[in-house]
């Protein structure tokens, strides 16, 4: 079944002082259900760009984009606002927790603007959610507190404790180091299929885009297949900065 | 529905997590929140429960609304004869139906306590005085009719009379002596509070005791009978029409030496004000200074931690919270943060109001039944509390929802 379908899709921003910048040109992308997707691509590429798109968090300038079937330029923004609540969940690379609350209230809070028993039964919910992560013993800890690895733990509880249909994990492995950051996209991976939801990962790392059953690469503001993303290394960023070939643009934390 | 109310509790609960995070801040904005809650409460409580005092002490001497007073005097200065008035007066209450009315036989008499005689004052009067007058007794109760039939005349007696007798249980039917040509035995009855200024012992007895008492003593004993005032506890919309219709009746009925005079006497025929109004008004005024000074003090709190919560916003748009869902969330911090100072203060002010000390000054000792706390006092200083928490949540509100979740998210 089709979550997704994107078509000739482009998104272009208006600068202050400076002529339109069109960062998608022509995306054309389905998801279905059960669907593992890696987008791979340079620093600036557009991969948060498309992700927000995906998310419902962004309209495309121009093109065809269904969601569910329906054209996601004729929903209401409450509408979107409470379709990206119920089949949405994401993932961030700095984890994006809310400070200052703990982790069960940071699983919960998705659950906030749910309706019915999710709503009324959140902390059980989220409490399961967390031990399903394997954080059943911290539910009172404070993100602060917490390690890298174990926050993206919370936070990938929170991503699925409504049970979304559509998972996107914007370079969820990026603030990690190489053992945790596999754990943790193993761990990812395990609760998706378990919810039979479809997962978009944005990623740089080949290992990581290698668990996906399709391979994309976004660049020059289109996607295209990779056929084995490992052995796709002549266009992987971090190696162009290992080269000495990155981009002026390439942002400090890349090549950290 | 379901909807609804699920968004109404989700508000709440994240309107509270964000208070508890910066409890500290919030603590400090909302003392002045809480205080100024407090002063208006205690105000308008005050206000309320000072009118009810004075109304209660007008009731002791005016009577309740309306009564009416009816004086008779004669031009050759005689009094008129005390069976036809007695029998005139009789039918007139018949006449107008008028179920709660009393004589009023002013006089004195010496008493004999333990360390010597004294003048007493006495106040004759049916028993329906004790509900016209709103009459509370310390011990003992009101006259009743059967009081009429004793041998030995009742009496209450003033807290002063009451103390210099030693304060006897009335259990025990304690007696006192009414001095003259020949001494009679009153028995207390009850006993009542004296007001604040007053340090004379005095009693009530009922008219027709008095009367049987005998005239003035040569001795000077006893006062000289004053011929008895009237008064009627009557409807305050037929007030006027029963005062011209007792009026005429009487003064036809006496003929034109008699001089009736029949006239309201409590104190809602002059005005209803509220002598503590101009105090209420400034304290009020600048009590609500400080609530919006405490308001300011949200909406700054507000607009700053804003500033470091837009990425949260962000975050919780991209879980699914609508804008409205945002608006109401950010408003419903300042109004929940000033419901609890509404709250405090309210409890502040019902503590202050209700403290012994204070009901002391207000009722001067004279009011027996303290009103309970006024619930429109209370009301209105949750009702402030909670405009003021919406008016300090507007502007933070209306910045929240302006958030572009996209470069709230953005790292
Ligand atoms: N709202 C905007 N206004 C101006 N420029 C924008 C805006 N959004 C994105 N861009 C620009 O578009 C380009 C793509 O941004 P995007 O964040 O999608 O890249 P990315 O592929 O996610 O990069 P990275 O790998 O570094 O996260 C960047 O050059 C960015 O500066
Ligand atoms: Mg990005």
């Amino acid at each position: 079944m089709t979550l997704l379908h994107l078509e000739g899709v482009t998104r272009t921003v208006r600068l202050i002082d400076a002529p339109p910048l069109t960062i998608l040109s022509g995306v054309d992308l389905d998801v279905a259900v059960g669907d593992r997707v890696s987008i791979v691509g340079r620093s600036g590429s557009g991969k948060s760009t498309l992700l927000n798109l995906l998310g419902l968090l962004d309209n495309p300038t121009t093109g065809v984009m269904l969601f569910d079937d329906r054209p996601v330029q004729s929903f209401s923004s409450s509408h979107r606002d409470r379709v990206r609540g119920r089949d949405v969940g994401f993932i961030f690379q700095q984890f994006n927790l809310l400070q200052g609350r703990t982790a069960l209230e940071n699983v919960m809070t998705p659950l906030l603007y749910a309706e019915g028993r999710a709503f009324w039964q959140r902390s059980r919910i989220a409490a399961e959610m967390l031990d399903r992560v394997g954080l059943g013993h911290r539910l009172t800890a404070l993100p602060d507190k917490l390690s890298g690895g174990e926050q993206q733990r919370v936070a990938i509880a929170r991503a699925l404790v409504r049970s979304p249909r559509l998972i996107l994990a914007d370079e969820p492995t990026g603030a990690l180091d190489l053992e945790t950051g596999a754990a943790v996209m193993t761990l990812l991976d395990e609760v998706a299929t378990d919810s039979g939801a479809a997962l978009v990962t944005i990623t740089h790392d080949p290992n990581i885009a290698a668990t996906a059953t399709r391979h994309l690469r976004l660049d020059g503001g289109g996607l295209r297949p990779v056929h084995d993303p490992v052995r796709d290394r002549a266009h992987d960023p971090a190696l162009d900065a290992v080269r000495g070939t990155a981009p002026a643009t390439m942002p400090d934390a890349m090549l950290a | 529905m379901n909807r609804v109310v699920s968004n109404l509790v989700g508000s709440f609960v994240e309107a509270w997590q964000e208070l508890r995070i910066h409890r500290t801040r919030v603590l400090l904005s909302l003392v002045g929140v809480a205080v100024a809650v407090c002063a208006i409460t205690t105000v308008v409580a005050l206000g309320s429960v000072a009118q009810q005092a004075t109304v209660e002490q007008s009731e002791r001497q005016g009577g309740r609304p309306a009564s009416l007073s009816m004086q008779i005097s004669q031009s050759d200065g005689t009094a008129p004869d005390s069976a036809a008035m007695q029998a005139l007066w009789e039918t007139e209450l018949a006449r107008y139906r008028v179920g709660h009315a009393s004589r009023l036989v002013q006089t004195s008499q010496l008493v004999q306590f333990r360390d010597g005689a004294a003048q007493v004052q006495i106040q004759g009067v049916d028993p329906a005085y004790g509900t016209m007058h709103r009459i509370r007794l310390l011990h003992g109760d009101w006259f009743t009719a059967a009081d009429a039939d004793r041998l030995a005349p009742a009496v209450l007696v003033n807290s002063v009379f009451y103390d210099r007798i030693g304060r006897p249980d009335l259990r025990t039917h304690p007696t006192t002596t009414l001095l003259g040509t020949q001494n009679a035995t009153a028995v207390i009855t009850g006993v009542y509070q004296a007001t604040a200024w007053d340090n004379a012992p005095a009693m009530y007895m009922l008219a027709d005791a008095v009367q049987a008492l005998g005239p003035a003593d040569t001795l000077a004993l006893r006062g000289s009978g004053q011929p008895p005032s009237y008064e009627l506890w009557v409807p305050p919309a037929l007030a006027e029409d029963l005062r011209a219709a007792l009026t005429r009746d009487v003064q036809g009925a006496l003929g034109s030496t008699a001089n009736v005079q029949v006239y309201r006497q409590d104190y809602a025929a002059y005005s209803g004000d509220n002598p503590y109004l101009p105090l209420q008004l400034v304290v009020g005024g600048v009590a609500l200074l400080v609530l919006l000074l405490g308001a300011l003090g949200l909406v700054n709190i507000a607009l700053v931690t804003l500033k470091q919560r837009i990425r949260e916003i962000g975050i919780r748009r991209s879980f699914g919270a609508t804008a409205g869902r945002v608006f109401f969330s950010v408003m419903m911090e300042s109004v929940v943060a000033t419901i609890v100072a509404g709250v405090v203060g309210v409890i502040a002010a019902v503590l202050i109001v209700t403290n012994p000390l204070v009901e002391g000054f207000i009722g001067q000792g004279q009011v027996t039944d303290f009103p309970p706390f006024p619930v429109e006092a209370a009301v209105l200083g949750l009702v402030c509390a909670t405009a003021v928490g919406a008016l300090a949540g507007l502007l933070p509100a209306l910045v929240a929802v302006r958030v572009k979740v996209i470069d709230a998210i953005r790292y």
